[in-house]
Formats: structure tokens, C-alpha cells, sequence
């Protein structure tokens, strides 16, 4: 199951977050896990929410450079080691991990970790084999 | 008979020799010319079949004139008058778009070339005693080369540094006790504002000249050079269409830069209408080499902005002076002493299909150092949720960029409709380096 993720390209310059965030407010999306990866310059503000089609049109319409990519949401134990142990798995299974990122929601108490895998589906495949659940709507 | 003469008698010719001296040696050039298919074209249309066709060095006015855009069109062996196998040596400078504009030397285009940058060194007081450090680029570009061959010729002790490298710079200045360098007026202003930085005093150093060109500066630089220095900034000019430096230079009296016109005809003409303009006028400089014969160029619209020094100068010589270049007819950019048009820097972002179609080129001080700033619009696909292929996609632009205009440029990007959006024709270079006068 994956994620759509969607990423915004962002120069770096006063209030340009805020205007995202407003734009998704005022439209009714709600954010569901959100980073960024910043340069010296420029940053690209990636971004999980409820509605992905709607976000993705507002953004087009609006001028912003966005893309859609697919992310794992993997469910983590909220305990010492809990990521440590998904970790360990793909580590040993040669899931190669690009990024990953909090969500801001819990599911059934446990965390919700975001991950950018090489290959999406084998990261899937091995999370799956080793008992560990991904989610693939918020 | 024109044979017997010295340098120095040529040098001060009386006008009416000088004008016999050019008219013989312009005829000259016209039979080389009409070797070349364009040429034959060009002078064939002004009713020039051969050089008896030519009277008086007044029939120049009857040539159309020879533009970059016909070098460039001519590329890359289209104004070769000579065999091939006479050529020693080929120069390159930048053109408006991807092809540069080609020089060939003979070696007696060489050795007449040199026979200027000795004279020009000779005329700012050097002598065989000096230690010459030439902090210009080697290579194609013709400013380093240029004036490292007239100063061997003259006997000094060169040191042939090349561009950047202050540290070096200043090491080869105090154990070799340099007493003249070759460099742009940005460059000295930044070796001044470094010197203590790199561990070195102004007592380390026992410069006397600098020769300052490459780049248009005004009056107060070259003062603000000389005192920083406590010594002499000599204003050079030079293109690399007329072979580069020494074709206009200063003497030790600093009033402007004689033309040396047993080798060039000098004309200036209004920068619109294109007819001639009396002395002390302001307009566009036209040139033609009288001293090159593998490469013929006549009438070249240099797209610098000056006048003619009214006058005698009191060094005697004949050769009329040229005021500073005050600017240009055409858009082109002096980076740091390299020659950049916005055109070059277009046609790159142009076929990058990541990158949108606003763009916006700055140029600014950095310290004493110019700084290019290319600012571009990513393209609607460009994003990746990466940004590592980003910086992949800047590096490659900045490797398109420096393989085009030579020079390291920043390249930064933008969201769509971040830039300003121009009206009409787009303005898109920003210059922030203030006015040179």
C-alpha cells in the first residue's frame, strides 16, 4: 500500500510557507505529515494529506511547481527501539532508505513513520514479509 | 622606402607620411581581402576589384563594415587569407552565441603584432630592466599571449603568472621583486584588498607600473590603483578582432591612449546614423588592421563608445589618442576582463527543458570583483521530491554556462512567476557595478 506524497518547490524567501500552508487551509486540506528539505537557496516542502488530488490542482493552479511521488507509511511501535527494529530490517534486506519523516498522526497508538525507498515495491514486499504493516490512507 | 624607418621614427611621423604609410599598407590588405569569398562580396559591391581601385585612404568610406555576426557567420575559416599552412597561431574570443569569432597569425602577423606591445610597453617608460608579471589569462583569449611576446621582445624579465592565484600572485611579486604588472583595473583593487589577508606588507613589494585593461574603468580607478600602490596605471585597449592588446595604449603623459595608426585606420562614427564623426565627437569606434594579412578586417564595428583626444600629445608622438571607452552600442557584458552577452547565457537556459523561460542575469561587486548571478524559473516538471537531483540539475547548468562565457557563474532558481516579469522587449540583465564615470 503507498503513500501519494506531494512535493512543492519552494525558493527561499519570506512568507513563501506560509502562503502554502494558507492555500491549504483555506481550501480545506489537512495536512497529515509534512518536512522539508532545505538548501541554501531553495527548499522542496514535502507533504501528506487528506485530499492529494485537490491539494495537487490547487497547487497547479496556483503556480506552484508540485509532484506527485509514492511514499511507504510504515507503522511503527511507540517504545524504545520501535524504529530501530524496522530499521534493522531494512537494513538486512538492502531497502535502500532515501528519506524519511514523521507523520503528525498516530494509528491505533502506535507512530507513523514516512519513508522514501529506492524501490517502492520492494520495500513493501520485505516490510510485509517481516510482520511489519504499512498504511495506505490517512 | 617605407622600410628604412625606425619604430620610434614611425612613431612620429608628420600626418601626411603617416597617411602615406597607411594608404600603402591598407592597399596591401585589400588584395589580401579580396582572397576571401566574403570579402570579394563586400568590397566587389563597393566596386573594389583590386587594390588600384584605392586612391586615398578616403575610399575606406566607400566599404560597408565587417560586423562580429560576420565573423561569426564566416566561421570557422571563412576570413583566412593565407594558406593554412602560413598560420602559427589562431585566437578566439567569445561571440554573441555558441561560435566564437577566429583570428589566424602568420608568423609576420605575430611578429608585427609584437612590434606594438613592445612599442606600447616602451611608450609607458619600460625598459629591458624590468621584471614583467602578467597576471592576464593565457590562451585564447589575446590578453595574457598579447602582451607577453612585446615584452620579451623588449628584454624583460617575465614572469608569465596568468590569471588568479593571489597568493602566488604576490609570493612571484616579492621574491622576484616585480616592478610591473599586466592585469584588470578589478583585479589590482582585489590584490590591494588581500594583501595583508595573505600574510604580505606593501613594504614586500617594489611594483612601479601596472598596464590596466581588458576592462572599461574610469578615471577614478585608475587613481584609486595608483595610490593604493604608490605607482603608475597605464590605460590599455585592445580587441581580439584587431589582434588585442596594443591597439590603443598610453603614454607616460596619461591623456588619453594613442591609436597606433601606421597599423590601424581609426574612425569614429555616429552610433546611429554610422557616418563619420569629426574628432572630439563621440560615437562608435571603427578600426581596421592593416598589419595582419592572414586575417583582413576592415571597417570592424568595435561596439565601443569613445572620442578622439583632440590635439598634440606632448610625448611627440603622432598617433592620435583615444579617450577611455566610456561604453557600448550593443548589450555586451565586461565580466572580470571577459567579454559576456546575454545571448550565450539564453541559449543555455534555452535547452535545459527543466528550466522555465523567465531568467534574469545580474552582475555585481563582490569586494573589488565582479559577481554573475543567473536567476531562472524551474519549469512546471522540473520538481523532484529530491533535492539532490536539483543540485545535480544547477551543476550542469553551471558546467553549460562556464563551457559557453568561460567565467563561473551562480545559478539560481526560482519558483514560476517569482521573477519579475518584463514588459515588451525583456530587459533581463541587471547591471549593479554603478556607472564607470
Amino acid at each position: 500500500m503507498k503513500v501519494r506524497q506531494i512535493s512543492v518547490f519552494l525558493e527561499n524567501k519570506n512568507g513563501r510557507l506560509a502562503e502554502v500552508t494558507r492555500l491549504l487551509g483555506e481550501n480545506n486540506i489537512n495536512l497529515r505529515a509534512v518536512s522539508i528539505a532545505d538548501t541554501a537557496d531553495f527548499g522542496i516542502l514535502r507533504l501528506i494529506c487528506d485530499k492529494p488530488d485537490a491539494a495537487l490542482k490547487l497547487f497547479h493552479e496556483n503556480n506552484f511547481t508540485a509532484k506527485e511521488t509514492d511514499v511507504i507509511g510504515v507503522i511503527v511501535e511507540d517504545k524504545p527501539g520501535g524504529l530501530a527494529h524496522v530499521m534493522d530490517i531494512c537494513f538486512k534486506n538492502n531497502v535502500n532508505i532515501e528519506y524519511l519523516y514523521s507523520s503528525l498522526m498516530s494509528h491505533e497508538n502506535n507512530a507513523v513513520e514516512i519513508f522514501k525507498v529506492e524501490d517502492i515495491d520492494h520495500g513493501l514486499e520485505i516490510l510485509e514479509k517481516n510482520g511489519i504493516k504499512a498504511i495506505g490512507k490517512f | 622606402m617605407i622600410l628604412t624607418y625606425t619604430d620610434d621614427e614611425i612613431q612620429r611621423l608628420d600626418r601626411e607620411a603617416l597617411r602615406s604609410l597607411q594608404l600603402l599598407r591598407f592597399k596591401k590588405i585589400i588584395t589580401q581581402a579580396l582572397k576571401t569569398d566574403f570579402y570579394k562580396k563586400k568590397l566587389g559591391g563597393a566596386g573594389i576589384k583590386n587594390a588600384e581601385d584605392i586612391t586615398s585612404i578616403d575610399d575606406i568610406k566607400k566599404i560597408p563594415f565587417t560586423t562580429k555576426e560576420d565573423l561569426r557567420n564566416t566561421y570557422p575559416f571563412g576570413l583566412l587569407a593565407s594558406s593554412k599552412s602560413d598560420v602559427v597561431r589562431m585566437h578566439a574570443s567569445s561571440g554573441t552565441t555558441g561560435k566564437p569569432t577566429v583570428i589566424y597569425q602568420s608568423q609576420n602577423d605575430l611578429d608585427n603584432w609584437t612590434n606594438l606591445t613592445r612599442r606600447s610597453l616602451i611608450a609607458t617608460g619600460c625598459t629591458c630592466d624590468d621584471v614583467f608579471q602578467n597576471m592576464m589569462t593565457y590562451g585564447l583569449f589575446t590578453g595574457g599571449i598579447g602582451l607577453h611576446y612585446g615584452a620579451e621582445k623588449l628584454g624583460m624579465f617575465v614572469i608569465p603568472a596568468s590569471s588568479g592565484n593571489t597568493k602566488r600572485q604576490f609570493m612571484l611579486m616579492k621574491d622576484f621583486q616585480t616592478t610591473v604588472v599586466h592585469a584588470t583595473p578589478s583585479y589590482m583593487l582585489h590584490l590591494f584588498s588581500e594583501i595583508e589577508n595573505m600574510g604580505f606588507s606593501p613594504e614586500d613589494f617594489v611594483l612601479k607600473k601596472a598596464m590596466i585593461g581588458a576592462e572599461p574603468h574610469s578615471e577614478e580607478i585608475r587613481r584609486k590603483i595608483e595610490s593604493c600602490f604608490s605607482i603608475d596605471a597605464y590605460n590599455s585597449y585592445g580587441l581580439s578582432e584587431m589582434n588585442g592588446p596594443s591597439v590603443a595604449f598610453e603614454c607616460t603623459y596619461k591623456c588619453g591612449m594613442h591609436v597606433w595608426e601606421d597599423a590601424y585606420i581609426l574612425e569614429i562614427v555616429d552610433r546611429n546614423s554610422l557616418t563619420p564623426l569629426e574628432d572630439g565627437e563621440q560615437g562608435e569606434l571603427v578600426l581596421t588592421n592593416l598589419i595582419r594579412e592572414s586575417t583582413p578586417i576592415i571597417r570592424y564595428r568595435t561596439r565601443d563608445l569613445t572620442k578622439v583626444v583632440s590635439g598634440k600629445c606632448e610625448c611627440g608622438r603622432t598617433a592620435r589618442r583615444i579617450d577611455r571607452i566610456f561604453g557600448r552600442t550593443d548589450d555586451m557584458l565586461i565580466i572580470n576582463g571577459v567579454n559576456v552577452f546575454p545571448s550565450q547565457i539564453e541559449e543555455v537556459i534555452m535547452k535545459m527543458p527543466e528550466i522555465g523561460n523567465n531568467y534574469r542575469i545580474l552582475v555585481r561587486k563582490k569586494g573589488t570583483l565582479d559577481d554573475l548571478i543567473v536567476e531562472m524559473e524551474v519549469g512546471p516538471d522540473i520538481i523532484t521530491d529530491d533535492t539532490r537531483d536539483l543540485y545535480q540539475l544547477k551543476e550542469r547548468i553551471k558546467d553549460e554556462l562556464k563551457a559557453s562565457i568561460t567565467i563561473n557563474p551562480h545559478v539560481e532558481f526560482h519558483e514560476p512567476g517569482q521573477l519579475p516579469v518584463q514588459q515588451g522587449k525583456a530587459i533581463r540583465v541587471v547591471d549593479e557595478r554603478g556607472e564607470l564615470k
